[in-house]
């Protein structure tokens, strides 16, 4: 049952990521309601899954590397339909869609079964912890994908080439706003995480920060968006530098989330 | 008499000679009775706008008058000739009246199709027309370039490129600032197409409007039309701190805006994005300047590639309205011509036919007795004679020659014709 949910949004996301791409290129007026329809149909079967696996384990389905994967793409769709009901930007999901669906294809090759819970994270922890780094993460992923956009716009106005996207790109400002905001949400949330991370360490391991690989590269990715938000503040770094460090930020977000599991020994290593 | 154009423009002097040459406020009643004042001027226009000075006039001697009228541009504005001599351009006869058909037409434009110089055409007429300066000559050639002018704009889409040109600004500005409602703005110097595009901007909300301009009388002028304030030329680096728009058409030949000093403004604004429009030819701001981030640069070809590509056959617009002008040059050369002689063929045959009737219905008077044979002989021997009299005059009048004004004029003196009636 959850499997077929499982396919069944992944293949609706496929579905959209491949009609977003084609509409982008054949520069149709974009999205098409087909594009939202059926990632919205995605979505709920998506959510169906999650609240499917959740009844079944009696946690939030977040202990595995398929788990996490797929909740990490469910929370960036969400952040992408509050975004296109506020902004209305089309062209976005072309962008955003295909994070979603790599992240769902990953998902779908790691192993799916549902282990039972080990000790350590039989703790109210884990769904507050899990599921604020991983909206905080969602935020990034949306964030890169604005700022890639942002670049191709600027890209066009200094270049004074107006074929491709131009018409269907938002605004540099729109861009730049929604860019912002998204770090202004992601920062704090991820700023949670660390914090709520440390205090269920402390009340589990006993102690706050053990400079686990995972720690020390979330604690990474914490920097580089302090750095944006402050020198935002300070100096206005914003548009195109903005942008590039948004994109440097999902990629430190990527690793931490992937590459520390893959290459480093962590403590995270069950999810 | 012939038709004369003295002038200069964007394309030939430099924005300190047009400054220095221009007729403004009280200088223009000034020039423009000075002008008919100068020896061998007939009738006189003067127009004076920020991209071009063109005096018209109706004179017997080309080349001389020309000198003349350029002695009289020096004197009035104490300029020595050497200084502008090289920009101005001479137009006579066809040439001339091409000429002037071209400027009301925006041909001659330097962003063409823009829609002003007509109207500023039509001022400089009203107001020649109030100091009675002008007679039937240019009256007819200014009211001709006006109706030609008008033709071109219904039967070409020319006057679209300008109006294209101030959308594809707006359009830029929109996909930098979202919306321009609540932008602060800056017009830098004053040009016609700046104008122009300052009012398209404005129109869709650009707010906190600010004119710099090297006359400072001029940029209150400018202001005032649009409810902004007027700030001294070489204050506006300073306010460039406050400005998201700005755009600039001092038609300096240097430029008027370095790169280091917009990285300073951009360090001090804290990197707001700056759109800025060059419209000067040449251009007055460093094309550097679009290599800074969050400065988008765009000079008047980048906007005219832009319109370009949206309205295919530009080309094909101004060939299809330089042909208008041919055509419009064509009928007013045939009118000129007509002008000159044939009323006075006209004129010199109804003096003839005048004195013939009269004296005619004297013979009758004298010999009421006379049969209706003889009388019609003898009428026909007074016609014969009037003919063969007015004969060689006619012929004259009919051939072109160099002379063919005094000609005329010596013929009405002779004749006892007067005017020149239409």
């Amino acid at each position: 049952m959850g499997t077929i949910l499982f396919e069944l949004a992944l293949t609706a996301y496929f579905a959209a990521t491949i009609l977003c791409i084609i509409e982008m290129f054949r520069g149709g007026k974009g999205p098409s309601r087909l594009v939202l329809a059926i990632t919205g149909a995605g979505f709920f079967i998506h959510t169906l899954n999650i609240v499917y696996r959740y009844a079944t384990a009696g946690h939030l389905p977040i202990t595995s590397m398929h788990e996490a994967s797929s909740f990490f793409a469910w929370c960036i769709v969400l952040i992408f339909f509050f975004l296109e009901y506020r902004y209305k930007i089309g062209i976005m999901s072309s962008f955003i869609l295909p994070i979603v669906f790599v992240l769902m294809l990953s998902s779908s090759m790691l192993p799916r079964e549902i282990h039972p819970l080990s000790p350590v994270l039989q703790s109210y922890w884990l769904g507050i912890h899990t599921s604020i780094a991983f909206l905080g993460n969602a935020a990034f992923a949306v964030a890169f994908g604005i700022g890639l956009m942002y670049l191709v716009q600027e890209h066009h106005l200094k270049t004074k080439r107006f074929g491709g996207l131009f018409q269907r790109l938002p605004s540099l400002q729109v861009l730049d706003e929604i860019n912002y905001r998204l770090i202004t949400i992601g920062f704090p949330l991820l700023t949670f995480a660390i914090i709520t991370g440390a205090l269920w360490a402390q009340s589990t391991w006993g102690s706050y920060w053990r400079w686990d690989p995972k720690e020390v590269w979330s604690l990474i990715t914490w920097f580089i968006y302090a750095l944006v938000l402050h020198i935002r503040m300070t100096v206005g770094w914003r548009g195109k530098r903005a942008a590039i460090l948004s994109i440097i930020g999902f990629v430190l977000v990527l690793f931490t989330f992937f590459g520390v599991n893959i290459f480093l020994k962590s403590l995270h290593s069950f999810s | 008499m012939n038709i004369l154009v003295v002038g200069l423009s964007h394309k030939t002097a430099s924005v300190e000679i047009r400054e220095r040459l221009a007729f403004n406020g009280q200088k223009l009643e000034d020039g423009v009775i000075g002008l008919k004042g100068v020896p061998d001027v007939k009738e006189v226009a003067l127009l004076s706008t920020c991209n071009r000075v063109e005096i018209y006039s109706a004179v017997h001697n080309v080349s001389s008058t020309a000198e003349k009228i350029k002695d009289f541009l020096a004197e009035f504005h104490q300029v020595s000739r050497s200084d502008f001599e090289n920009s101005l351009y001479v137009h006579s006869e066809v040439d001339a009246i091409r000429h002037v058909f071209r400027v009301s037409s925006s041909l001659d434009s330097m962003v063409v199709g823009e829609p002003q110089i007509l109207g500023q055409l039509k001022d400089a007429f009203d107001f020649a027309l109030t100091k009675k300066t002008t007679g039937v000559l240019l009256n007819k050639l200014l009211k001709k370039a006006i109706s030609t002018a008008k033709r071109v704009r219904t039967e070409t889409r020319i006057a679209e490129n300008a109006v294209s040109i101030s959308f594809a600004a707006v359009e830029l500005a929109k996909k930098i600032f979202t919306e321009l409602s609540g932008k602060s703005f800056m017009l830098l110097g004053a040009g016609d197409m700046a104008e122009l595009a300052a009012r398209h901007l404005v129109n869709y909300g650009v707010t906190d409007v600010k004119v710099a301009n090297r006359t400072y009388e001029r940029g209150c002028d400018l202001a005032k039309q649009f409810n902004g304030k007027a700030i001294a030329f070489d204050t506006f680096l300073k306010e460039l701190v406050f400005t998201d728009i700005i755009i600039c058409s001092t038609g300096s030949p240097t430029y008027v805006l370095l790169k280091e000093q917009m990285q300073k403004v951009m360090k001090e604004r804290r990197q707001r994005p700056v759109f800025i429009i060059d419209i000067s030819v040449p251009r007055n701001i460093d094309p550097e300047i679009n290599k800074l981030d969050n400065v988008y640069l765009y000079d008047i070809d980048d906007l005219q590639e832009i319109v370009d590509t949206n309205i295919l056959g530009r080309k094909q617009e101004a060939e299809k309205a330089e042909r208008v002008i041919e055509e419009e040059v064509k009928t007013f050369l045939q009118w000129m011509s007509s002008l000159d002689s044939v009323p006075t063929i006209v004129a010199l045959r109804e003096k003839a036919e005048e004195i013939k009737r009269e004296e005619f219905q004297k013979f009758k008077d004298k010999f009421p007795d006379m049969d209706e044979a003889k009388l019609k002989a003898a009428e026909y021997l007074a016609s014969a004679i009037i003919n063969k009299l007015i004969h060689p005059p006619t012929v004259a009048l009919r051939t072109d020659s160099e002379d063919k004004d005094e000609l005329i004029a010596m013929i009405k003196k002779l004749y006892g014709i007067n005017g020149y009636e239409q």
